[in-house]
């Protein structure tokens, strides 16, 4: 099968997917574990991540960072100034658009559900006994 | 019976949507003509902030070929899709979204508030079938909507393209487990009129309050009468706003057509009542 760098799990998709198993509360974040990880450089588009900014779980991004081993690259939060702070706007940019989980699987922080991520497609198919 | 050969009605969509489906839609301009243009209208009736990157889901994406349409207008789109031969043409056809293997009747696990819009695009039928033993349309309809609204922004909208117009028991299964699920807005039919090109969408807004709920539809004419007021209506707001593009092939479409054409000092046949009418076809 050919492989393509294009579809991928990337950083902000982590940051808004949660795990929908029967009974769980709080499925979330997801915890990831990445066998291999690819960076891309995107087009960077300051008002999209801006406006971004206030959807994301900060916490979950920095710590998602962290589980895939890039750590010390995002600060502990988003500052005030976010809207004009094009630095963080440029690092909130890489951390959310550019780094991509190809293989590698999410587990349900509640459940211990681990859905697997193959040719960077996480697979969120529940069983019957879990809707 | 017309839906026996509606590929709903044939095997489920992860069966159905095997490879040798899935590469049609690489292969077919028809097909890929078709899809883009139902995509295009559907982003429209978005309603979206103009000029604005807005983050979006797109149910059913496929072969990503209405994501790509959310590209090309500047978006971010995640889809999701039940069928990972879709989804693997989709990784060939390198769209630019994130893509996740999901069965939208399983629920969408998207955090609350995180979409600005959603668009569906010959997907949502798939959803009134039961496919398995186990599966209940009405409980799968209704897990599908009420998670689709906490993952959707207050006063954003969803757009869900090809209902067919010839079952109204299924646009009514599919419109009462939306409203159920806190969804208010109606339909939206293009050419009502005209068999080929009539297109249903489904245009279910978040948190906004909307008189014209969409309720159980009467009997055909009284139906077909709601529809071509809102159509008008439609036509009307579309007439006046800023980019006043009338819908491909239309009328409307036809005279602008030629009095673009007229201006660049080329020749056009005048304007009748019978422009932009279907022909008959001659023996
Ligand atoms: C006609 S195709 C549309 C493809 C896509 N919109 C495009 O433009 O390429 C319908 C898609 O809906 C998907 N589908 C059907 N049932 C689904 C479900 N329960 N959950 C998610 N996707 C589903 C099918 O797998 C198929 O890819």
């Amino acid at each position: 099968m050919r492989l393509s760098a294009f579809v991928r799990m990337r950083l902000i998709t982590h940051n808004m997917l949660t795990s929908h198993v029967k009974g769980v509360k709080n499925g979330y974040p997801l915890v990831i574990k990445a066998e291999d990880i690819k960076e891309q450089e995107t087009d960077f588009n300051p008002d999209f991540i801006s406006r971004m900014i206030t959807r994301i779980e900060w916490p979950a991004l920095t710590k998602a960072m962290e589980m895939i081993g890039h750590t010390d690259q995002l600060p502990e939060e988003v500052p005030k100034d976010y809207e004009t702070n094009n630095d963080f706007l440029k690092q909130a940019h890489h951390a959310l658009m550019e780094i991509e989980v190809i293989t590698g699987s999410l587990t349900c922080p509640e459940s211990g559900r681990e859905f697997p991520i193959a040719n960077g497609i996480p697979n969120m198919l529940l069983n019957e006994d879990e809707v | 019976n017309m839906s026996k050969n509606r590929p709903e009605s044939r095997a489920p969509p992860d069966i159905f949507y095997d490879q040798k489906e899935a590469q049609k839609y690489t292969s077919n301009s028809r097909m890929i003509d078709i899809q883009t243009e139902m995509s295009e209208r559907a982003i429209e009736l978005l309603n979206l902030p103009e000029d604005t990157p807005c983050m979006l889901l797109d149910v059913g994406c496929g072969s990503g070929l209405s994501g790509e349409c959310l590209t090309e207008q500047g978006h971010i789109w995640i889809g999701m899709d039940i069928s990972s031969a879709m989804l693997d043409v989709a990784r060939e056809r390198e769209v630019e979204g994130d893509v996740v293997l999901s069965d939208a009747g399983q629920g969408v696990s998207f955090r609350p508030g995180t979409f600005d819009g959603v668009i569906s695009i010959s997907a949502l039928q798939w959803l009134c079938n039961a496919d398995k033993k186990y599966h209940n349309p009405v409980k799968r309809l209704y897990k599908f909507f009420s998670t689709l609204y906490a993952a959707m922004k207050h006063g954003s909208r969803a757009v869900f393209q090809q209902l067919y117009p010839e079952s109204p028991q299924q646009l009514e299964l599919i419109t009462t487990q939306a409203i159920r699920s806190g969804f208010g807005g109606g339909v939206v039919v293009d050419f009502p009129n005209s068999t080929k090109a009539k297109k249903i969408f489904l245009c279910l807004f978040c948190g906004v309050a909307s008189p014209t709920l969409p309720k159980a539809l009467g009997t055909e004419e009284e139906a077909k009468k709601k529809r071509q007021i809102k159509y008008v209506k439609e036509r009307e707001q579309r007439g006046s706003d800023k980019r006043n593009k009338s819908i491909k092939k239309s009328r409307d479409w036809i005279i602008e057509k030629k009095e673009r054409r007229k201006r660049q000092g080329k020749e056009v046949s005048i304007n009748t009542k019978y422009t932009g009418r279907k022909r008959k076809p001659r023996f």
